[in-house]
């Protein structure tokens, strides 16, 4: 039997954002409920994508289901725009859904991201789309998904707090960084995905609407504008953020999220804004940190 | 100063183009074709259509050839394409009863109805490395039947005949088949959706775990009764016109593994089944598939659960290997963000470590 | 027109890029309970479902959901409409519904009697598509919750006197309850069970 060979006319031709509409239906829907519960994660019908699991495909499933032609997409992954998966990233968007795109966070309507929140304040207009790996908060002191769904359903987060507290008996502090878990609107414990705890404050009460795609483990959540988002801690020992000993070494920025570079194999080692769209549009407006590239110098 | 590095767009680009110039390897040679994969590597192509959930054969030779023979890439890369393609309706239960078998072995009777028929099979060749395979010497034509063969009896229909094993699947009267590609999935699982979830499995996670029944991780006395390799029917029923219509037919393996069983208060003794049936000729996948779904089975027959192949959410969760392929291999994107946290904590952490160290040192000498 | 004809006219134009902005309209109002948005995709479902209404179900609904409808939508030719333009299944029973349609002036049901959801899976709860006479000139509502920044007010006409009681049981079940959608003319406004609300005092 000879095979019926296809022909590159003959093979797909995809949908605008690449899903098709019936896919884009059951995660809007999702989405609806995800907004009306939050902090909840809905399951959804995850599809295959045409980039690999744990690559972002939540981010961008949910990115192609509320996607018009109307929005200005951002894609940034580390903070940055110009990293290998979010230029991919972006790249698949202008080509299958012809958007606009920007590295600017105060032009775009919708910004995906992986690992940060931008350090500019996000507005009214705005929706940030988190990539996220593994949804579940309780998920490493409970790797069952039948126990841990029943621990959301009867608010029964101890194991939580005894996991925390435990790394203040052992090291003197609480041992999470990034992926801190936090609680929204007083009820569900949720995951930010893994941002570093810096960024936990900005999902306070923040104007933009969060949403949360996870692809591999089929979820879904959301946290609509101007919500309580707290930070899990003790009275003893209080949530407290990341602090950093010097400004950025490009644009003299301070109380921003840093990047260590390491500069040579003698142990230099310079701090830059890992948000790069603010630290660029800082230098612009004159900003400078100790190591910045100086032109009145240079020429 | 320091200038950052830009210009992933570029990087990637060349990347891709590097990855096209080494698919395509040594020019003087002639490109492989797709009719030449799908005649010569059979097997691989029957492995991507099954575990990509989708039988054309043509798109997976060309899936194969993409990835460079990488299987679960080609997996992958057909899958992305499946999960695009709009459904027209549910085809009705193929009917592997009336099979046109090509192979058809029974472990549990040394003959029965319709023979043993070996068919093309690895079995019993001497895995030798043929040096005629070096080039392309002429090879004879196979010896086939005249006539097509009537179907055969399958080897749990004798059993069942006498009441020794169980009812072929206990789902409830009129429930709908579920599609787990298009259904988030819940634990526990209905029988039907865990078939599915297998039969998309990672050929060698399945193969790993049907191992570890026999070897006493959850044994349940497994005997082939039968395996089956053949082509079928495949029906869409059509309302309007009130009957159905073929679409063609399809070659799947089917393996019915017989397994002991005690009985309980309510059901007299008798085997029980653990069932594997896979699109194309994939003999290693539906056995180790019929012996894992048995040992899923755990629960409905109050098996006491005691390793990992009877943990339906461990084996469900971890069998798919475009998902697990997929997350092991996000490990190689950046996540300096993160790694900057743990730095800053360890280093804090041993400056704390340090000035307690420091203290009692001062403590000692004073 | 006959029925038949009325079943198959009037879907989306263009689907795709109409879903769209209709979903962004409602996942904006879904988001910011209280704010009102404007439909403004052309769809005529049979009467007596408004046009905005009519929207909401060609996006929203599909094969995969099952669907409410009052005694008088369920007797038009709406569910012709449905099934052709989205595929969609009807279903008489409230707690099964994951959508359900009212016309204006139709008794909305007490909202306890559709699926709440599960506390396992809350969000398995059905979502209601109210029509509405207008969102101003009702009784003055004052709204608060997530997605409102301090507090919003509006004053919906047509929903019954004993709604504020309905949505306060409805609130107590969480995170268990089901989420509104009004509509007045080409005008939506969203409640989702989180949104607390209480009657001005005058």
């Amino acid at each position: 039997m000879t095979p019926d060979v296809p022909t590159s006319a003959g093979l797909a031709t995809y949908n605008f954002a690449y899903l098709d509409e019936q896919t884009k239906r059951m995660i809007r829907r999702a989405i609806l409920k995800a907004i009306a519960i939050p902090g909840y994660q809905v399951p959804f019908a995850s599809r295959e994508m045409p980039m690999p699991y744990g690559w972002g495909t939540g981010g961008v499933q949910v990115t192609a289901a509320i996607l018009g032609p109307k929005d200005v997409l951002k894609v940034i992954d580390q903070g940055a725009d110009d990293t290998t998966n979010a230029v991919s990233i972006r790249a698949f968007f202008q080509k299958v859904a012809n958007v606009a795109v920007t590295t600017k966070t105060r032009e775009a309507t919708i910004i995906q991201t992986r690992h940060r929140i931008p350090e500019e304040k996000l507005t009214a207009g705005q929706t940030l789309v988190y990539q996220v790996p593994i949804p579940e908060p309780l998920r490493f002191l409970e790797p069952r998904e039948t126990e841990t769904r029943k621990m959301h359903a009867l608010e029964e987060y101890g194991l939580m707090h005894v996991k925390l507290y435990e790394d203040i008996a052992k090291n003197g502090h609480i041992a999470t960084t990034y992926a801190y878990p936090v609680k929204v609107e007083g009820r569900y414990v949720m995951d930010p995905s893994p941002t570093p705890k810096f960024d936990n404050p900005k999902m306070h009460r923040s104007e933009a609407l969060q949403l949360f795609g996870a692809g591999r483990e089929k979820r879904i959540y959301a946290v609509p504008p101007y919500t309580e988002v707290v930070s899990l801690d003790f009275e003893d020992h209080p949530f407290e953020i990341q602090t950093f000993d010097k400004p950025c070494a490009l644009c003299g920025a301070e109380n921003v999220y840093l990047d260590e570079v390491v500069l040579d194999d003698k142990g230099g080692r310079m701090f830059v804004c890992s948000d790069t769209d603010h630290c660029e549009e800082r230098c612009a407006n004159g900003h400078r940190g100790h190591l910045a590239y100086n032109k009145e110098a240079a020429e | 100063m320091y200038v950052a590095v830009k210009g992933g767009e570029a990087a990637i680009s060349n990347a891709h183009r590097l990855l096209a110039d080494r698919r395509r390897g040594d020019r003087s040679l002639p490109a492989i074709g797709i009719e030449q994969i799908v005649a010569q590597l059979g097997l691989a192509v029957d492995r991507v259509m099954a575990e990509a959930s989708l039988y054309d054969r043509a798109l997976a030779a060309l899936a194969v050839r993409q990835a460079r023979g990488d299987m679960i890439e080609a997996i992958f890369i057909l899958r992305a394409y499946r999960t695009t393609l709009p459904r027209f309706g549910y085809s009705k239960p193929v009917e592997t009863g009336v099979m046109l078998v090509e192979r058809r072995v029974s472990a549990t009777y040394k003959d029965l109805p319709g023979g043993q028929l070996l068919g093309p099979t690895f079995d019993y060749t001497h895995r030798l490395l043929d040096p005629s395979l070096l080039g392309d010497e002429p090879v004879d034509t196979a010896l086939e039947r005249d006539e097509p063969g009537e179907p055969v009896m399958r080897v749990s229909d004798i059993l069942a005949g006498e009441g020794l094993v169980e009812d072929d699947g206990n789902l409830p009267e009129g429930h709908v088949a579920g599609d787990l590609t298009r259904e988030p999935l819940e634990f526990p699982m209905a029988r039907d959706l865990r078939l599915q979830a297998l039969a998309r499995g990672d050929e060698g996670f399945l193969l790993a775990l049907g191992y570890s029944t026999q070897r006493g991780y959850a044994r349940t006395h497994p005997f082939v009764g039968e395996v089956r390799i053949g082509e079928v029917e495949v029906e869409l029923d059509m309302p309007e016109l009130g009957f159905s219509v073929s679409l063609g037919r399809i070659q799947v393996t089917e393996c019915q593994m017989v397994n002991q069983f005690k009985g309980s208060a309510k059901n007299p003794p008798q085997f029980t089944r653990g069932y594997g049936l896979v699109f194309g000729q994939s003999e290693r996948k539906a056995m180790a598939m019929s012996l894992v779904d048995r040992a899923l089975r755990a629960e409905e027959f109050g098996e006491d659960i005691v390793a990992p192949a009877q943990d339906e959410e461990f084996v469900i969760s971890h069998s798919d290997n475009v998902q697990a392929t997929g997350f092991v291999e996000h490990l190689k994107l950046p996540h300096y963000v993160d790694f900057q946290a743990e730095l800053d904590l360890v280093r804090r952490m041993r400056r704390e470590y340090e000035e307690r160290a420091d203290a009692v040192m001062r403590d000692a000498a004073e | 027109m006959s029925l038949d004809t009325l079943a198959f006219a009037g879907g989306f134009a263009q689907p795709v890029f109409e879903a769209q902005a209709v979903f962004r309209t409602l996942m904006d109002c879904m988001a910011r309970p209280g704010t009102i948005g404007q439909i403004a995709a052309t769809v005529t479902p049979p009467a007596p479902l408004n046009a905005a209404a009519g929207a909401v179900a060609l996006t929203l609904c599909d094969h995969d959901t099952t669907v409410w409808l009052t005694p008088k939508l369920g007797a038009s030719a709406l569910p012709g409409w449905l099934a052709f333009n989205a595929g969609a299944t009807l279903t008489e029973e409230r707690q099964n519904a994951r959508f359900a349609f009212v016309e204006k002036g139709a008794m909305l049901p007490n909202l306890c009697l559709f699926a709440q959801g599960t506390q396992e899976y809350p969000d398995r709860s059905t979502t209601l598509v109210v029509e509405i006479e207008a969102f101003e000139g009702g009784r003055p509502l004052v709204l608060t919750g997530p997605g409102i920044r301090t507090e919003e007010e509006i004053a919906p006409l047509g929903l019954p006197d004993m709604f504020p009681h309905f949505w306060s049981e409805n609130r107590q079940n969480f995170p268990r309850g089901v989420d509104l959608i009004l509509v007045a003319g080409d005008r939506i406004l969203c409640l989702p069970r989180t949104t607390v609300l209480r009657v001005k005092e005058a």
